[in-house]
């Protein structure tokens, strides 16, 4: 009874003291807004996800080839941006390409969270030998050469949209589990875990719904920043020729394939080269953006 | 100190093995040999033969050792795309290419990356702070085959001011692969020189230092730059062995005959030696410079103890 009046006049005194109710997310969605370089990323970065659900209605049949004879400038017979190197509309390449790269970045993230969350989860809560077998691991991938791990992955398995996925997520989960392990020990010791565990719950709803919410907030950071360099390692793959598979767009691909045009049909590089850097910019704001909101502590 | 260092060359061994064999394992792994069907249509007894040769019938923990027991004497065996050559030959041809290019980019790299991120931490907010920002985030976040290309565009096929790639008959040559692939390395250079000064600049010791009249040069050169340098230090040297195994990216677009091209190119070819020697350079590579680092580390700064 008491404890709800208190509540009450609480909320009710001086006008000029309240502040309306605020969390977290909340807070980091004000801080969020007021930034606008990662306001304008973040609306970049909404196009670009809009672009890439409806990319079919709106650049249909992109491996659509024309004679290769036919190669045209950007402008040029209808092509409002050109055609690749043999003959396709650049413009639906560009889209295609441009889902093909958010596709990677966010299924990798996808793939990299599940794997490090539940490593990092099982090691941080767990100890022990779990722990000690864990770090081992994280070591060892630290220790292999990332982009001739996933070369070597590739050529096991072959290449193509779902296998540079599996490669890029195999070895992206490291900084992940690194990041939740640290949350976790750090998160163990205090006083409302022990609450917990003295009241009896058990560990895995005190794993899941007391520590995981709170080691959240590093996590997005980590996970959001993570997408770029996923977006970065396809298009480096598939600029050597070991990624994405014909006829699927991709944009490295087209970086890649246009070297031998390069001193003629400067477009064919340009282009691509343009929108990876549009695209891994953009979501690095938006990370940077999201660290910034979620974590005043690390505001320069 | 000693023990320190013992006990981390142990924990790098032990990490070592572990690298050799999960990838000795992957390789044999994979479905189809470097002498099978489509690239060598052999009569079974000439392939057996070849199999011999190369030890490849013996069973996999037997190949294992022999492999590292040679490894160890620094005989990685032959290459298997370029039979004429060991694999240590191969190496010992290319690698300093990469090296050369690498470590020149190293030196201008995170020399200039320091210099604008001093520049732009004295001169805070103003437009060479914003330049040297703008520079610094290019450089971090685009690929270095994007600048590449880019650089190319401008500078050989419009302006026509440099070479289109290649290597050793030009000294101009270098200057492209250089900056395309210093950039992501100057980027890191300077935003972090640039944080890290930034934050010196509002401890006590640099406000005693201006409050006694010294000249604002020497304030930041002998009392600030000194101490904002060590956290900087763990930042770059790991970017070290990633420049001087070459970068694939970079080599490939300037036609740099350097080790790169092998990364692709062995592991398409199945090159199992190849792909060992690699990695196995590289994984000590990368051990032996974070416990360098580490070293250089409390040198500088003897407050740091390693436990």
């Amino acid at each position: 009874m008491s404890v709800v009046a208190r509540k009450e006049t609480l909320v009710t005194t001086d006008p000029n003291i309240a502040r309306p109710p605020s969390n977290l997310w909340r807070d980091a969605a004000i801080r969020f807004s007021k930034n606008k370089l990662a306001m304008g990323a973040l609306v970049i970065v909404a196009l670009l996800v809009f672009i890439s659900i409806f990319a079919d209605v709106i650049a249909p049949n992109p491996n659509l080839a024309r004679p290769i004879d036919a190669r045209k400038f950007p402008g040029e017979a209808g092509y409002v941006l050109g055609t690749d190197d043999v003959g396709r509309d650049m413009l639906k390449r560009l889209v295609h390409g441009a889902r093909t790269s958010l596709i990677v970045g966010l299924s990798v993230q996808a793939i990299a969270l599940v794997i490090g969350a539940i490593l990092g989860l099982s090691a941080g809560f767990l100890g022990g030998w779990v722990d000690f077998f864990v770090m081992r691991v994280v070591e060892l991938f630290t220790a292999i050469p990332q982009l001739l791990f996933a070369l070597f992955l590739i050529s096991i398995f072959g290449g193509g949209l779902f296998n540079v996925i599996l490669a890029i997520g195999l070895i992206g989960w490291v900084d992940i589990c690194r990041l939740t392990r640290a949350q976790l020990f750090s998160l163990r010791e205090k006083e409302f875990i022990e609450a917990a565990r003295t009241v009896g719950v058990p560990p895995l709803q005190i794993a899941w719904r007391h520590l995981l919410p709170n080691a959240l907030t590093p996590l997005i950071i980590a996970v959001t920043l993570g997408v770029p360099i996923a977006i970065f390692t396809e298009a480096g793959l598939s600029f050597l020729g070991l990624g994405i598979n014909e006829p699927t767009a991709s944009l490295g691909k087209m970086v890649g394939a246009s070297s031998a045009y390069i001193r003629v049909y400067w477009h064919m590089g340009l282009l691509p080269t343009l929108l990876i850097a549009l695209i891994m910019l953009s979501f690095s704001f938006v990370g940077d953006g999201l660290r910034d909101a979620l974590d005043p502590r690390l505001r320069k | 100190m000693v023990a320190y260092i013992v006990q981390r060359l142990a924990g790098l061994a032990f990490v070592f093995i572990l690298v050799s064999i999960v990838a000795f394992l992957l390789m044999h792994a994979t479905p189809g040999g470097p002498f099978d069907e489509p690239n060598m249509p052999l009569p079974p007894s000439a392939k057996a033969n070849i199999l011999a040769k190369y030890g490849l019938d013996q069973p996999l923990h037997i190949q294992y050792i022999n492999y590292m027991a040679n490894a160890l004497r620094g005989d990685f065996g032959y290459s298997f795309s370029s039979p004429t050559e060991t694999v240590a030959q191969v190496i010992g041809r290319t690698w300093p290419i990469s090296i050369t290019l690498g470590g020149i980019t190293v030196v201008v790299a995170l020399g200039s990356g320091i210099l604008l991120g001093i520049l732009a931490a004295v001169r805070q907010n103003s437009p060479v702070d914003y330049v040297v920002t703008f520079l610094a985030t290019l450089g971090l976040t685009v690929p270095n085959f994007v600048i590449a290309l880019w650089l190319i565009l401008i500078f050989a096929v419009q302006l026509k001011w440099l070479p289109l790639g290649g290597w050793g008959d030009d000294w101009r040559q270098i200057i492209m692969p250089m900056v395309a692939l210093g950039m992501g390395p100057l980027g890191i250079a300077a935003r972090y020189t640039r944080a890290s000064l930034a934050d010196v600049f509002t401890s006590d010791y640099i406000r005693t230092a201006r409050a006694k009249g010294l000249a604002e040069q020497m304030v930041v050169m002998r009392h600030a730059v000194k101490n904002a340098l060590i956290p900087i230090i763990t930042v770059l040297g790991p970017r070290i062995p990633d420049l001087i195994t070459g970068t694939v990216f970079v080599e490939t677009m300037f036609r740099v005959p350097g080790l790169g091209k092998f990364f692709v190119e062995s592991v398409l070819d199945r090159d199992y030696p190849m792909i060992m020697a690699l990695m196995l350079l590289i994984a000590a590579l990368w051990g032996l410079v974070y416990l360098l680092t580490d070293l250089l580390y409390t040198w500088i700064d003897p407050r740091v103890k390693l436990t």
